[in-house]
Order: structure tokens, then sequence, then C-alpha cells
């Protein structure tokens, strides 16, 4: 049979593709969000694989709310890069320089 | 091997290449369609776990909406690719060696052997009587129906801002506004001019012609 720690070692390789991915991508805005996308979706994966090896069904509405806050923060990540590619013509982090932070 | 492991290995492979391809591929498109693939196969892994409502949730949800909004937002971009590829492996190093670091301690704290099979058994899969579907409605709207309605704010909030967001008055636009318009009064609209009835109108035109 398969071992839990099969399940972690998969998510664990999912959020490290995705860190790497918000290292690459840092001409691109859209494909950062989709990188987020990977490390909740690993997070995810976590909660789905602990609620089936210790029998607890919560697991499983705690990854219900993830997705609910997923999908209104891509909702709204996306309505504020529409809104910035509007001002500035442009979705590369390195141009958001505005605040001087 | 069983049919369980075989196909828990042949997924979990298709989804790390995807995953892969999603952050290396360049063009948005095939990112976002790449991330279906990811997602999709994410909820193939959860169907092995018995999760069987929250894979089709996945799939309804995330392939179904969120990609379609990611590749509508994709279309409305005019996004120069050639641009985007200029420095892309800059931060190659950094980001790759920081990922490295990450799975290799927390490969040493999964793989250590507090997960194994003999510390935390597979389960035995339930019968074919369970619902996962009922399990889940019945936690829930029984003792997490106020984090249900949480959310249900929370995705309210989220139309809203991404309205507000991108809501704006395009100046040479057109519209009716009912308020004004119900708020008319005949004074306003219709002028009696009193004035002398004309009575050589037929001879001036023909004079001036």
């Amino acid at each position: 049979m398969i071992p839990l720690s099969h399940y972690l070692m998969l998510s664990t390789l999912l959020f490290s593709i995705s860190i790497i991915g918000i290292f690459l991508n840092r001409k691109n805005l859209v494909v950062l969000l989709m990188a987020i996308e990977l490390l909740l979706l690993a997070a995810n994966i976590n909660f789905v694989a602990f609620s089936h090896y210790l029998g607890d069904a919560a697991g499983q509405v705690f990854v219900f709310f993830v997705l609910t806050v997923a999908a209104a923060e891509s909702a709204i990540g996306l309505a504020i890069l529409i809104v910035v590619f509007r001002n500035r013509q442009s979705i590369d982090v390195q141009d958001l320089s505005q605040l001087k932070g | 091997m069983s049919f369980l492991q075989v196909s828990f290995y042949c997924f979990s492979l298709i989804l790390i290449v995807a995953a892969v391809r999603v952050v290396t591929v360049g063009n948005a498109v095939k990112a976002a369609l790449y991330l279906v693939l990811v997602f999709f196969s994410a909820a193939c892994i959860w169907i092995t776990l018995e999760a069987e409502f929250l894979a089709i949730v996945l799939v309804l949800v995330y392939v179904g909406a969120v990609m379609v909004l990611f590749l509508f937002v994709v279309m409305m971009l005019d996004i120069d690719i050639t641009r985007m590829r200029e420095s892309f492996g800059r931060y190659l190093f950094t980001g790759g060696s920081i990922a490295v670091i990450m799975v290799i301690e927390l490969g040493i704290v999964v793989m250590a052997g507090s997960f194994d099979l003999d510390r935390v058994p597979r389960p035995v899969g339930h019968d074919s009587e369970y619902s996962n579907t009922k399990e889940l409605g019945i936690l829930l709207y029984t003792d997490y129906v106020y984090i249900v309605e949480l959310a249900a704010i929370l995705l309210l909030v989220a139309i809203i801002a991404a309205i507000a967001l991108t809501l704006r008055k395009r100046p040479k636009t057109h519209y009716q506004s009912p308020s004004q318009q119900l708020t008319v009064t005949k004074k306003e609209r219709l002028k009696i001019v009193e004035m002398d009835s004309e009575t050589n109108r037929s001879s001036n035109r023909g004079s001036s012609s």
C-alpha cells in the first residue's frame, strides 16, 4: 500500500516547484498567480492525505474553505492585474515601483 | 503492485511534470492549460484518497471557473512574450537552491519514518454504502455552519471588490438617468409660444425661390 509519506513528498515537490516558479516568472504576473494556486494545491493535498489516513473528515472541510479563499484571491488578484495593465501597459513586477518600497 | 499504487504514481508523475511545465513554459496560455492538467491529476489523486466530493469540486470550480477566468484575463492583456523571456533564468540559481534546500529539509522530516505504514496504517476503504458528500455535508451544516456563512460573505466581498476594481466610467458613453427622467415636469419640457398667425407664407416662399 501507499504510505502517507509518499503523499507528503508529492506535495513537498509541488510546493518547491511553485517556489521556483515564483522566482523564475518575475516578469509575468499571470504566471506568478498560477504559481500561488499551485502552492495552495500542495497544501490541500496534505490536508486530504491526513484526513484520509487519520480518518477525520474535518480535514476535507478545511480544503473546502481553502478552495473558497483561493477562488476569492485569484478573482481579486486578476482584477488588480487588469487595473495594473490598464495604467502601466505592462505586467512586469519590476515596473511596479511607484510606492518606492 | 496494486492498481491503486500504479494509478497513484502515474498521476503523481503527470502532476509533477505538468507543474514544472507551468512555471517554465513562459507563454501564459500554455501555462494555464498545463495548470488545468495539474488540477485534473490532483483531483485523480484525491479520488485515490476517497475524497470524491472535493475532487469533483476541484474539477468543476477550478478547471471550470478559475482557469477560464485566467484564460479570459490572458486574452484581454497584450503581453510581449519575448520581453518576458529576456531575464527568465536570472533568479534560477537563487530560487532553485532555496527549493532544493526546502525539499531536502522536508524530505528528511517526512521520510524519517514517522509517516510510514507501520506508524500510520492506510485505513481500510469505506464500503459502497458510504457517501463522502453526505458526510461532508453533515459536517459543513452542523459544526461548521458559521464558517460556511463567513465563506459566503467572503465570496460576496470578492465579487464586489473585483467589480469595483475593474469598473471604469468611459467619458464618451451616453446613458440614461431614470431618476432624472422621472422627476421631469411638464414645465421643463413643453413651452407654449404666443404669436400671431402667419398668413403670407406661400407668397414668401414663392418670392425667395
